[in-house]
């Protein structure tokens, strides 16, 4: 046991410490564990946004003009491309964990590269939605 | 297999497996049947809005109203809310350790997601049957 060793060693020996946040560089596949739970967090709160939305559509001309200005402006076109973001990560990388649920794709190697794959999806997918979106108002 | 005149768990509680939160794998389980469901119904709704970007009341009413618009959203709300609630629900036991004010996040967010989810839901069921 690791707690007889130190007391062989006089008690002196240094213990192993946990990574110190600020001084410790996560790994990617650690960055993509903790962006997983802050997105959901997030997507969670922006889920609000959507209620708001249906509420709004439900209740008539003067309430869904007033969401509807609300989401045009630029702190609510912030906060939906924020929430596309967020959703297209959390989606891409809970894949991953379904895939790591059906026991594939747990070595290091491929972790890292499931992990730059999800990063690569979410930018990807949120850019065509929005460069779509902006064609479909184009158009209107 | 163990010795079970050896184990503090009974033979019983082994046979279950609920383990000691009397709950088994539901928690882990719930969360990925509404991953899964939310999978093809996200990847729908973003297409959806994307397609209603800038689009007039009354369009937005009648896309909400189709009886297929109107049942995948009623599935995507009750997927959502269950997936987030289930999910915040970890995060508040991994971090919040004082069994109080635990207690009080876990009851809020549960109350919350169950009471924003029927309001999403009853504001699809007003415009679906034009209330």
């Amino acid at each position: 046991m690791a707690n007889d060793q130190t007391q062989a060693a006089g008690g002196k020996r240094p213990r192993p410490l946990s990574p110190h946040l600020q001084i410790y560089r996560l790994p990617v596949t650690a960055l993509s564990s903790i962006t997983h739970r802050a997105t959901g967090v997030a997507l969670s709160a922006g889920t609000l946004l959507l209620v708001c939305w249906l509420v709004a559509a439900a209740n008539g001309p003067a309430a869904f003009a007033g969401v509807s200005a609300f989401i045009g402006s630029p702190i609510g076109l912030l906060l939906i491309f924020g929430w596309s973001l967020a959703l297209f990560y959390h989606l891409g990388n809970g894949i991953r964990h379904l895939f790591w649920d059906a026991g594939h794709g747990f070595d290091i190697a491929t972790a890292e590269k499931s992990a730059y794959a999800v990063i690569a999806f979410a930018v990807g997918a949120t850019l065509l939605a929005w460069i779509v979106a902006f064609a479909v108002m184009g158009g209107r | 297999m163990t010795d079970t005149t050896k184990s503090l768990r009974s033979p019983l509680g082994r046979a279950r497996g609920l383990g000691s939160a009397k709950d088994g794998t539901h928690h882990w389980w719930a969360q990925r049947v509404t991953a899964i469901a939310m999978i093809p119904l996200m990847l729908w709704f973003v297409a959806s809005i994307v397609s209603l970007a800038g689009a007039p009341l009354p369009a937005v009413q009648a896309w909400i109203a189709s009886p297929i618009s109107a049942v995948l959203l009623l599935s995507l709300i009750v997927a959502v809310f269950h997936h987030a609630q289930l999910g915040l629900q970890v995060v508040i036991e991994d971090y919040v350790h004082a069994e109080g004010v635990k207690l009080v996040l876990l009851l809020a967010v549960k109350g919350a997601a169950w009471l924003f989810g029927g309001i999403a839901a009853f504001s699809v069921l007003k415009i679906a049957f034009g209330g």
